[in-house]
C-alpha cells in the first residue's frame, strides 16, 4: 500500500524509495509542497492575474461574472500574452547570462588570465573561426578565441541585423523570420524588449506582443544557448559517446560523495579534476574514505557525462532525495533548478551545501564564490571542505537505493555524424527509405503535477515504437537513462525499422545530446537536414515534446522551438487559457507565421499519436511513403 | 452541525474561492476545460471588500430563511437532514423576491436560463471547494461552538496585550 502511494508519483525505483524514506524521517519534499499548495490559483493557472503596475493588483473573471479589464484597461489578451512574454523573457535570460559566463569563461582563457582552462577542441575553434569570418592563419588559438569571444559578447549587445548564427538556419526559414518581423537581433535587446513592451501603457496588442515573445526565444535558442553550447565544446571538448552509469545508487556507501548541482560547466569540469587529484584521494584515505565520488545532477550532471561519463544521481525531482540518502558529503551548486528547500533538507543530515555563484546564494549554505582565475584552487578548496565532512557522516542515516543503470550518451552533432560515418546522408535516406520515420526532441524538466520520468519515459518508448528517432536533453535525458533507454540493447524496444538502424550503427534509439542550452545541437541537426533536403525545417518529419516541463527556461525553449518551425507537445499546461485567443494563435494562427504551433497532452500515449501524425503528414507533403 | 465561518481579518481578497466554487459547478469540474463550456459556471461566493474587511460572501443557510418565505415557485426549501437551504432549479421561475429579501445578497442570476443560483455546500464534496481553495484558510467549515471558542481565545490574547 505505501509502495503503491510512492509509486503514484514517480515511476523510478528509487525515488519511490528514498520517498519513503523522507516521510519516514518526516522531511518535506516538492511533493508535498505541491499538495499543499492545491488547489492552485485559477487566475494564476489561467494566465489572468496582471501585477505590471500598482494600480493592480488587477484579475480577469474567466467566467465573465465579474471584471473583463484591468484598471488600465488591459483585457484577458493582453494580459495572458503579456504575462507569457515576461516568462519568455525569464527563461531566455537564464539561457543566455549562462552562454555569457561561458564567453566570459573562453576570453579569460584566451587572455590567459584564466591558466585552469584551456582550449580542448582546437578543430571546433578554428570552424568556428571560419563560420564567423575571424582570421586564422598564422595566428595563435588563443588570438583567434579572443576574437570569437568578442564576436560572441557582440551578440548580447546588438550593434548589426541580426544574430550572427541565423546564418545556420536555411534561407527559407530566414524569409519566414524577417516577414513575420521576429528575425532575433540581439540576445540582450529581445529580453529588454520585452520588458519595455510589457510595461504599462506599451504594446496592447496581443499578436504583435506573442511575435516579440518568438524573436526573444529565437535569440535564446539561436544565440545565448547556442553560444553556451559551442563554446563549453570549445573549452571542455565537445563530446563523444561515453558509457556511465545513472540514478541514484551511483552514490557510493565508502567513499565521499559529492554531487554537481545545477547549470554551468567552468566550475564542475574543475571539480572532476579537482577530485582526480592524488593528494586529495589519500586525504580522503586519510579520513576513512577509499575514494572521491562526483556525481551530476539535472544539467551540470549532463554537462559532465556529455564529456566525460561522470556518473549522474538523478534529476531535478531528486536532488532533495539525493540528500536523504545520508551519503552526499556535499551538494554543490551554481544557477538555476536548485530547489530553495535544499538547505532545510541538508539541515537534518550532515551534508553541506556549497553555493559557488554570486548571482545564486542560498541562506544557510556555505558560499565559496567561484573565480575563474582561481578555478582550479577554489575547486580544491571546495573538494576539501566536502573530503573533511566524510567523518561527520551517521552511518545509521545512510540509505542509497540499489537501483543504476548503464547509459551511453555524449551525442553532440559532431559525434552522430561521427556514428553515421562521416556525414548526415545515412540518417537521410533512412528517413528517406521510411525505417526511421522521423526524428522527435523529447526535452524539458520534471512537475509533480506529472507523474516523475512518467512523462518522459513513456513518450519516448512509446515513440520508437513507432519508429520515430528520439533525441533528448535535459531532465527528459536522464529520465531515459535510468530508465535504459540510452543504451544500444534498447533498440529491442524500438518498431522493426528504427531498430535496425540502430543495430546497425551501435547507436542507442534514444540519443543524449546534452543539457537544456544543448538544445541548440538539435536546431543544428534540424537545419542541417532542412539544408540538405533544400525544404524548411517545419517540412521536415520532426516534433518536439516537454512532458514535464515546470521552469521559464522551458517557456523560452517551447517558443524557439515552435518558432524554428517545429511541432510541440507540451506535457503540462501553460498559464494562457485565460486568453482564447493567445490559445487560439499558440495552437492554430501560428502556423501561418512560423509553420508550427504548439499542443498540450498530459497523456504520453496521445502525445506520441499527435507527434507521429504531425510526422507522418510531413512526410506525406514531401512525398516520402 | 458545521457551518461555513469566516476569520475576516485572513481573506486577502484572492477571489480564489470565487473560481473554485465557479468549477466547482461547471459540467468538467476543470478549470481548464470548464472556461470553453457553452454555459459558463456561475460562482456563489462573491468577496466583497467592505470599509476594513474583505468578506466572502454566500449564502448563510439562515435558520429563519427569508428566502424560503419569499419563494413563490416552492423552488427554495430546508432540506431536513443537513439543515440547509436548497434550491430546485426546476421549480424556480425567477421572480427575484428571493433576491430582494436576503439580506447578504448572495442569491446570484444564472444568466443564461433566468433562474436563481445559490450556494448548495458543494453536495459532491467533504469540504466545500471554497473552503478547500481558500489559501489563507479565511474560510473555514466548522462547528459554531468550536469557531466562537477561537474568537473567545483571540479576543483574550488581545486583552492581555492592552
Amino acid at each position: 500500500m505505501t509502495q503503491n502511494k510512492f509509486a503514484q508519483k514517480s515511476i523510478d525505483p528509487a525515488t519511490q524509495t528514498m520517498l519513503s524514506r523522507a516521510e519516514q524521517e518526516g522531511i518535506e519534499t516538492a511533493w508535498n509542497r505541491l499538495e499543499s499548495q492545491d488547489p492552485q490559483c485559477g487566475f494564476g493557472l489561467l494566465g489572468l492575474c496582471c501585477r505590471n503596475c500598482n494600480m493592480g493588483p488587477c484579475r480577469i473573471d474567466p467566467f465573465g461574472n465579474g471584471p473583463e479589464r484591468g484598471v488600465c484597461g488591459a483585457t484577458a489578451d493582453t494580459i495572458v500574452s503579456r504575462n507569457l512574454l515576461r516568462a519568455i523573457a525569464a527563461g531566455a535570460a537564464a539561457h543566455s547570462d549562462h552562454g555569457r559566463d561561458i564567453v566570459e569563461a573562453l576570453l579569460h582563457a584566451a587572455k590567459g588570465d584564466a591558466p585552469d582552462y584551456e582550449i580542448k577542441d582546437k578543430e571546433k575553434l578554428l570552424s568556428l573561426a571560419r563560420e564567423l569570418n575571424v582570421p586564422s592563419e598564422e595566428r595563435s588559438e588563443k588570438e583567434i578565441a579572443a576574437d570569437i569571444a568578442y564576436k560572441a559578447l557582440d551578440e548580447f549587445g546588438t550593434r548589426k541585423g541580426n544574430l550572427d548564427f541565423v546564418g545556420r538556419v536555411p534561407a527559407q526559414r530566414k524569409n519566414r523570420w524577417s516577414e513575420a518581423g521576429i528575425l532575433p537581433r540581439g540576445i540582450d535587446r529581445e529580453i529588454v524588449e520585452i520588458m519595455h513592451r510589457t510595461h504599462i501603457g506599451v504594446d496592447t496588442d496581443y499578436v504583435n506582443l506573442i511575435l516579440q515573445g518568438l524573436r526573444a526565444a529565437l535569440s535564446d535558442g539561436w544565440g545565448g544557448s547556442m553560444w553556451a553550447t559551442e563554446l563549453s565544446d570549445v573549452l571542455f571538448g565537445t563530446p563523444t559517446p561515453q558509457r556511465g552509469e545513472s540514478n541514484l545508487g551511483v552514490l557510493k556507501e565508502d567513499e565521499v560523495n559529492i554531487v554537481v548541482h545545477g547549470h554551468e560547466p567552468t566550475l564542475s569540469e574543475m571539480i572532476v579534476q579537482a577530485a582526480r587529484d592524488p593528494q586529495m584521494i589519500e586525504l580522503a584515505r586519510s579520513k576513512g574514505a577509499k575514494g572521491i565520488n562526483i556525481c551530476g545532477m539535472c544539467c551540470t550532471g549532463n554537462e559532465l557525462l556529455m564529456r566525460h561519463g561522470v556518473p549522474v544521481a538523478g534529476n531535478f525531482l531528486q536532488q532533495e532525495l539525493a540528500i536523504v540518502t545520508g551519503a552526499v558529503e556535499a551538494m554543490v551548486v551554481d544557477v538555476q533548478c536548485i530547489m530553495p528547500s535544499l538547505t532545510d533538507v541538508a539541515g537534518c543530515y550532515h551534508t553541506k551545501i556549497i553555493s559557488t555563484s554570486p548571482k545564486a546564494k542560498f541562506p544557510g549554505a556555505q558560499h565559496v564564490a567561484f573565480d575563474e582565475e582561481k578555478a582550479l584552487e577554489i575547486a580544491g578548496e571546495i573538494v576539501r571542505s566536502a573530503v573533511e565532512n566524510y567523518p561527520h557522516r551517521n552511518e545509521a542515516k545512510v540509505l542509497i537505493p540499489s537501483e543504476k543503470m548503464e547509459f551511453v550518451a555524449g551525442f553532440s552533432v559532431e559525434a552522430i555524424v561521427s556514428a553515421l560515418g562521416g556525414s548526415l546522408d545515412p540518417l537521410l535516406d533512412a528517413i528517406k527509405g521510411g525505417s526511421i520515420k522521423g526524428i522527435a526532441a523529447i526535452v524539458g524538466c520534471n512537475n509533480p503535477k506529472i507523474k516523475h520520468d512518467y512523462g518522459h519515459v513513456a513518450l519516448a518508448e512509446e515513440l520508437i515504437s513507432r519508429d520515430i528517432l528520439v533525441v533528448e536533453t535535459g531532465c527528459a535525458a536522464i529520465a531515459s537513462a535510468k530508465a535504459g533507454l540510452l543504451l544500444p540493447e534498447a533498440a529491442a524496444k524500438a518498431g522493426s525499422g528504427l531498430r535496425a538502424v540502430c543495430e546497425a550503427l551501435q547507436i542507442p534509439p534514444v540519443l543524449h545530446m546534452g543539457s537544456c542550452v544543448d538544445i541548440s545541437r538539435i536546431l543544428v541537426v534540424a537545419a542541417a537536414i532542412a539544408k540538405a533536403l533544400d525544404v524548411d525545417i517545419s517540412d521536415l518529419p520532426l516534433a518536439g515534446a516537454a512532458p514535464e516541463w515546470m521552469s521559464e527556461k522551458a517557456v523560452s525553449i517551447g517558443a524557439y522551438v515552435i518558432g524554428s518551425g517545429v511541432f510541440t507537445v507540451l506535457g503540462t499546461v501553460p498559464p494562457v487559457l485565460g486568453s482564447s485567443n493567445v490559445a487560439a494563435l499558440l495552437t492554430e494562427g501560428a502556423n501561418d507565421v512560423i509553420g508550427a504551433t504548439f499542443a498540450v497532452e498530459e497523456d504520453p500515449i496521445k502525445a506520441a499519436e499527435l507527434m507521429e501524425n504531425h510526422i507522418n503528414d510531413k512526410r506525406a507533403q514531401l512525398g516520402l511513403s | 452541525m458545521k457551518e461555513i465561518l469566516i476569520n475576516l481579518e485572513h481573506c486577502i481578497g484572492c477571489k480564489s474561492c470565487e473560481l473554485a466554487c465557479a468549477v466547482e459547478h461547471s459540467e468538467s469540474k476543470n478549470i481548464f476545460t470548464a472556461i470553453f463550456e457553452d454555459r459558463l459556471p456561475v460562482s456563489r461566493v462573491y468577496v466583497e471588500a467592505g470599509p476594513e474587511f474583505n468578506f466572502p460572501l454566500q449564502c448563510r443557510h439562515c435558520a429563519d430563511a427569508q428566502c424560503i418565505k419569499a419563494c413563490i415557485g416552492g423552488a427554495l426549501w430546508r432540506e431536513a437532514e443537513t439543515g440547509l437551504v436548497k434550491h430546485i432549479s426546476e421549480k424556480c421561475v425567477g421572480c427575484w423576491m428571493c433576491v430582494m429579501v436576503c439580506p447578504f445578497g448572495s442569491i446570484v442570476q444564472d444568466r443564461k436560463e433566468q433562474i436563481a443560483l445559490k450556494c448548495d455546500r458543494c453536495p459532491d464534496r467533504e469540504i466545500p471547494a471554497c473552503v478547500a481553495a481558500c489559501p489563507t484558510k479565511a474560510i473555514s467549515l466548522q462547528e459554531v461552538p468550536a469557531y466562537a471558542k477561537e474568537k473567545r481565545k483571540d479576543y483574550l490574547a488581545n486583552f492581555l496585550e492592552v
